[in-house]
C-alpha cells in the first residue's frame, strides 16, 4: 500500500542502535499504545562536553516509525546536546529519502522523542498546552509549533504531521481556529 | 509465496480462466446486438446466470443480476430497495459491516434517512433482541452481513431475517465473505436481497452478482440501456460473467473441502501460532465463524511492521492496525467488538482458500515466531 524508499526498508529490516541504554542520562518517550505508535529514546551524555556518546531507541509502530527512530539515533550520536536539538524532522525524512504523506508524523515523533529526552536530561518538565485532539492526545501548543515550523495551512497537513484530527474529527473546528489565529 | 489473504482477494481458478478466454478475442460480440455472432456471447450469459442461481439455490435465474463487484451489489440493493419505498426512511445495519454498507449508511443520513447501527458484543455478534426493538413502522430495510471479512464471524442470519419479515421489513445480506466458504441457500434463509463478489471466490476482479427475491420492488442504481432486464444498465462483462458462473459451480463442488480440509488447515495454523507465540489470542467468536479465517492479536507490536516482515518471507496476510487501514484509526470491526486500540493495532488476519496446503501452514508456523520476537525486542513494551 505505502511506497517506501529502499532506505526506509533497510532501516526497518536492519535497524541501527535498537535497544535501551543502561543507566541513561536522558529518556524520552512519546506516543501511546492506543495511538499505534510509541518511541522511546535513551541517551548517554558526557557531562563535561554534553556530547551524546550513545543513543538507543525502542519503537512500537510501523516501518516508518522504526526507521525514523533508528536514523534519528545515527543523526545525533557524536553531536552535543545543543547541536542535536537542531536536528529536525525534515532532516529525518531527507535522510530516509522521503516518507509517504500520511507517515510524516513518524518523523515528527522522532523529533519529539529527542526533545523529550533532552528535556529529561536537563530536568525540564515540559507538559504544556491543552489537549485539542482527544483521539491522539495532541495539545494546541504542539499543533502551533508544528504549524509554524512547517508552514502548514490545512487541517489535512496538520493530521499528516501530528495525527490530530485524524480520528473522530470533532476537533476540526478548534484546529481551524488555531490556523486562523496563526495566519490571520 | 505463501498466500493467506484470501478474504482480500483470491487467485482466478484455472478452470475459470479457461472458461473466460474465448470471450476476449473470439466470441467478443455485444450480447445486446442483433446478429448471430452476438448470440455466442448472449447464451453463455444465460448459462452463467443459471450456475449462479443454482449455487445460491435461488430457484429462478430471473432473480440474479450481474454487477461489477460486491460494492456495487450492496449499493444496488440498498439504494434500490429504499428508493422503491419512498414512504419509509429508516435503515438498520451493523457496526461491523464492510465500508460499502457502513459508509453508505452515513451517506443515507446526509440524504435525510435515519439510520440505526446495531452494536456487536465482544464475539462480534449482534443481539437479536436489540434488532427486534430497533425496527419501527418507518423501517424500510435491514442489512446484516452473513460473515465478517476481518474476523470471519457468522451472523445469526436466518433468525435476523425472520424477525425482519415478522415486522414486514425487507432484509439484505452482504454474503461476499460467506459465499464459497459455507453453504448458502437463499430460499432456506429466505432473504430478499443478497450480494456476492467474484474475486473472493476465484473469479476475476470486476464482477459480482445480486440476488433479488421475486416480487421485491427495486429501482436501478445504474441507469442507461435496458441490460439485465432493465435492472442494471451497462454492457455486460461477458467474460467476467462466464467466469463468475464457473467459479460458483466450482464453489459448490469444493464446499465440502472448504468446511473440512481448509478448516483443519486454519485450525492447525491458529493453534500452532497461539502455542508458539505467548501473549497472543484470537479476536471474535471461535464457534461461529467461516472455516478459513483466523484473526489473531499479537501484543506489544504493530500490524504493518508484522505484515512487512512477513512479506520478506513471502507470507501475505492483512492487519487491523491503523497503519494498514488507510486511516489513522485501527479496524472499525475490532473497535466495535470492544477490542482496545492497543490490541487492535496488533491484529493480523490469515484467510485461507482451497489452494492452501499443509506446507503453507507449516511454513508460517515456522517463521512467524521469529518475526514476532524480533519486533517485540524492538518494542518498548516487549
Amino acid at each position: 500500500m505505502w511506497e517506501y524508499t529502499d532506505k526506509v526498508l533497510e532501516y526497518f529490516r536492519n535497524p541501527k542502535n535498537m535497544g535501551e541504554i543502561e543507566d541513561p542520562d536522558g529518556i524520552g518517550e512519546v506516543g501511546s499504545l492506543d495511538c499505534g505508535d510509541v518511541m522511546r529514546l535513551t541517551l548517554k551524555i558526557e557531562p563535561e562536553t554534553e556530547k551524546i556518546l550513545d543513543a538507543k531507541f525502542k519503537t512500537f509502530g510501523c516501518a516508518s516509525a522504526i526507521a525514523s527512530a533508528s536514523i534519528l539515533t545515527e543523526l545525533i550520536i557524536g553531536k552535543t546536546v545543543d547541536e542535536a536539538l537542531k536536528v529536525t524532522d525534515k532532516q529525518i525524512i531527507e535522510e530516509l529519502g522521503g516518507l509517504p504523506c500520511a507517515k510524516i508524523h513518524c518523523s515528527v515523533m522522532g523529533y519529539d522523542a529527542l526533545v523529550a529526552a533532552i528535556n529529561n536530561y536537563r530536568g525540564i518538565d515540559k507538559k504544556e498546552g491543552n489537549v485539542i485532539c482527544k483521539c491522539f492526545n495532541v495539545t494546541d501548543k504542539h499543533i502551533e509549533e508544528v504549524v509554524r515550523e512547517h508552514n502548514l495551512h490545512t487541517i489535512e497537513e496538520i493530521t499528516n504531521y501530528t495525527k490530530a484530527g485524524g480520528g473522530c474529527g470533532k476537533c476540526h473546528p478548534e484546529i481551524q481556529e488555531i490556523l486562523d489565529r496563526i495566519w490571520e | 509465496m505463501t498466500y493467506t489473504d484470501n478474504n482480500a482477494t483470491t487467485r482466478v481458478a484455472d478452470e475459470v480462466l479457461e472458461a473466460m478466454l474465448p470471450f476476449f478475442s473470439e466470441k467478443y460480440g455485444n450480447p445486446a446486438s442483433m446478429y448471430l455472432f452476438a448470440q455466442e456471447s448472449k447464451h453463455p450469459i444465460d448459462a452463467a446466470r443459471k450456475q449462479v442461481a443454482d449455487f445460491l439455490n435461488a430457484g429462478s435465474t430471473e432473480a440474479i443480476i450481474f454487477t461489477s463487484c460486491g460494492t456495487e451489489s450492496n449499493n444496488t440493493a440498498i439504494f434500490g430497495a429504499l428508493a422503491a419505498l419512498p414512504g419509509k426512511n429508516h435503515f438498520i445495519t451493523t457496526a461491523v459491516e464492510h465500508p460499502s454498507v457502513l459508509n453508505l449508511a452515513k451517506e443515507l443520513e446526509k440524504r435525510g434517512y435515519s439510520t440505526t447501527i446495531l452494536p456487536v458484543d465482544n464475539k462480534g455478534l449482534i443481539s437479536l433482541d436489540v434488532l427486534r426493538d430497533s425496527i419501527t413502522e418507518n423501517t424500510a430495510l435491514v442489512s446484516i452481513m452473513w460473515a465478517n471479512n476481518e474476523t470471519g464471524v457468522i451472523s445469526p442470519l436466518e433468525e435476523a431475517c425472520a424477525i425482519c419479515h415478522e415486522k414486514g421489513v425487507l432484509f439484505h445480506t452482504d454474503a461476499v465473505q460467506s459465499a464459497g466458504k459455507i453453504p448458502i441457500d437463499v430460499q432456506k434463509a429466505d432473504v430478499d436481497l443478497l450480494s456476492i463478489s467474484g474475486h473472493k471466490i476465484h473469479a476475476p476482479k470486476g464482477i459480482g452478482a445480486l440476488y433479488v427475491k421475486s416480487g421485491t420492488r427495486m429501482k436501478p442504481l445504474l441507469i442507461g440501456g435496458h441490460h439485465e432486464n432493465g435492472r442494471r444498465a451497462g454492457t455486460q462483462n461477458v467474460q467476467g460473467i462466464v467466469g463468475l458462473g464457473k467459479a460458483c459451480e466450482l464453489a459448490s463442488i469444493f464446499i465440502e473441502d472448504e468446511v473440512t480440509r481448509v478448516k483443519e488447515l486454519r485450525d492447525k495454523l491458529e493453534s500452532g501460532l497461539l502455542k508458539r507465540i505467548p501473549k497472543s489470542h484470537v479476536n471474535g467468536s471461535i464457534e461461529n465463524r467461516i472455516p478459513n479465517t483466523t484473526n489473531i492479536t499479537f501484543e506489544f507490536i504493530e500490524g504493518e511492521a508484522m505484515l512487512l516482515s512477513m512479506s520478506d518471507f513471502g507470507i501475505c496476510a492483512s492487519s487491523g492496525s491503523a497503519c494498514t487501514s488507510g486511516s489513522l484509526e485501527p479496524s472499525h470491526v475490532l473497535l466495535a467488538m470492544g477490542v482496545p486500540h492497543s490490541l487492535a493495532h496488533g491484529a493480523v488476519r490469515f484467510s485461507l482458500s482451497r489452494y492452501n496446503t499443509e506446507e503453507d501452514i507449516d511454513y508460517i508456523i515456522e517463521k512467524l515466531p521469529g518475526v514476532i520476537e524480533r519486533l517485540r525486542e524492538m518494542s518498548p513494551f516487549g
